[in-house]
């Protein structure tokens, strides 16, 4: 009945007061939702954003980070939208990873 | 906006658990609370999460809880209280059975 | 398979190559992320430059905007109406852009402490006050807070006395919250900027306070 994401009221251990800086790639994932989700575009909306991550289900936050459930999150609608195939993202992966590589040849 | 509720209006949280994107949150469902604010008219978030615009729009309530309206075992001062932003049709009179 | 980057000079991005990048793995996470910006860029959805702009709003936002505004209404009672009315309306006044998501600042008193949350995300005045800290969007805060507020501030070093009302803002809906802070004692003499650089992200959020008698 009470959804993964929906956690207020139940038990936790003490607040960890670490904080981190922000990284780039972190900034850049920020970056892209409000590009898609602001008005010069509106692409997706806050409320599908929201969904999409807690459509990510209870593993999402026991593995992935912060960040990586929000990209994995808007690669989601974004492929759902048709705005970028499955095809597509796994080819540019691949070159992504394929350029890093080289350069540090 | 016409509104069903006003500011000083008690209200109970309906009992009611569907899936879908729900943003009133588990621990309130079912609770009595007092309205505070009138926010504004939102198109509805739970038709927005799946690409549907959400009209016509939905009164938002600022809803004050008593702490001890809401936790059983709440261990601070009687005085301490929730607040939270709900949807109207999240909301219903005292006087109605809860769901 | 060549690369078609023809916009190589302007790309956003830092090269693999720059020295300010750690020597670290290249993670999945961040294969994802360059993949899926370079991929809406090539369909021309935004523009390298619109992601540069828009990292770069992102770094310039700070809790100091928040700061300044708090102290401008601790020296201002009209704009400090107007704050608790609309924040991002007053921000415009003193010509800080706090974005189009409603901010509402819910002031500290002698009787009542007020403190912030997202129990279903993490929704955080950002554009106003930037990122939030790792501690905000974690587990234990989003869980505890409007169970334990008191448990969790003593956490951060802060106690509220029992006949002060402690009452916690869930930002359930579109609204973002954020405190502005009761302006502390002897600090009369002190100027605008002065006051200002009393007023800390944690604060503003309620986690701390800036002193109580």
């Amino acid at each position: 009945m009470r959804r993964h994401h929906d956690m207020g009221g139940l038990d936790a251990g003490p607040v960890d007061p670490a904080e981190h800086d922000y990284t780039p790639w972190e900034k850049r994932v920020d970056a892209i939702v409000r590009l898609l989700a602001g008005k010069e575009r509106r692409l997706i909306t806050l409320d599908e954003h929201r969904r999409a991550m807690e459509d990510l289900g209870p593993g999402a936050y026991d593995e992935l980070s912060y960040y990586e459930r929000w990209i994995s999150a808007i690669t989601n609608i974004l492929i759902e939208k048709g705005v970028i195939s499955v095809e597509e993202l796994g080819g540019k992966m691949e070159a992504v990873k394929a350029r890093w590589q080289e350069a540090r040849e | 906006m016409s509104a069903r509720f006003i500011v000083g209006d008690r209200v109970r949280v309906r009992q009611a658990y569907p899936p879908g994107h729900v943003r009133t949150p588990y621990y309130v469902r079912g609770k009595e609370g007092v309205v505070s604010r009138m926010i504004a008219e939102h198109p509805n978030p739970e038709e927005r999460a799946y690409g549907r615009d959400g009209l016509p729009p939905v009164p938002v309530y600022r809803v004050l809880f008593r702490q001890n309206d809401l936790w059983q075992d709440y261990q601070g001062p009687e005085g301490d209280t929730t607040e939270l932003d709900i949807q109207e049709h999240w909301l219903g009179p005292l006087e109605e059975d809860g769901g | 398979m060549s690369e078609t980057h023809s916009h190589d000079d302007d790309w956003p991005y830092p090269h693999p190559q720059q020295p300010d990048i750690e020597d670290g793995p290249l993670t999945e996470l961040m294969i994802m992320i360059d993949a899926v910006a370079e991929l809406l860029i090539d369909k021309e959805v935004f523009s390298a430059d619109d992601m540069r702009r828009t990292l770069e709003a992102i770094d310039s936002k700070s809790p100091a905007e928040g700061a300044r505004m708090v102290a401008h209404a601790w020296l201002d009672p009209d704009f400090k109406a107007r704050m608790l009315e609309d924040v991002n309306a007053a921000a415009e006044e003193m010509s800080i852009d706090a974005g189009t998501i409603p901010i509402l600042a819910v002031e500290n008193t002698k009787d009542i402490h007020n403190v912030i949350v997202c129990t279903l995300c993490s929704c955080y005045p950002k554009y106003l006050l930037g990122l939030p800290p790792d501690w905000y969007k974690s587990r234990a805060y989003r869980s505890r807070l409007v169970r334990e507020p008191r448990a969790v501030l003593k956490e951060f070093g802060t106690e509220i006395p029992d006949d002060v009302e402690v009452r916690v803002h869930d930002s359930t809906a579109e609204l973002r919250y954020m405190i502005l802070p009761m302006r502390p004692k002897g600090t009369e003499d002190m100027d605008e900027e002065a006051l200002a650089g009393l007023v800390t992200r944690d604060c503003m959020i309620g986690v701390t306070v800036i002193d109580r008698d």
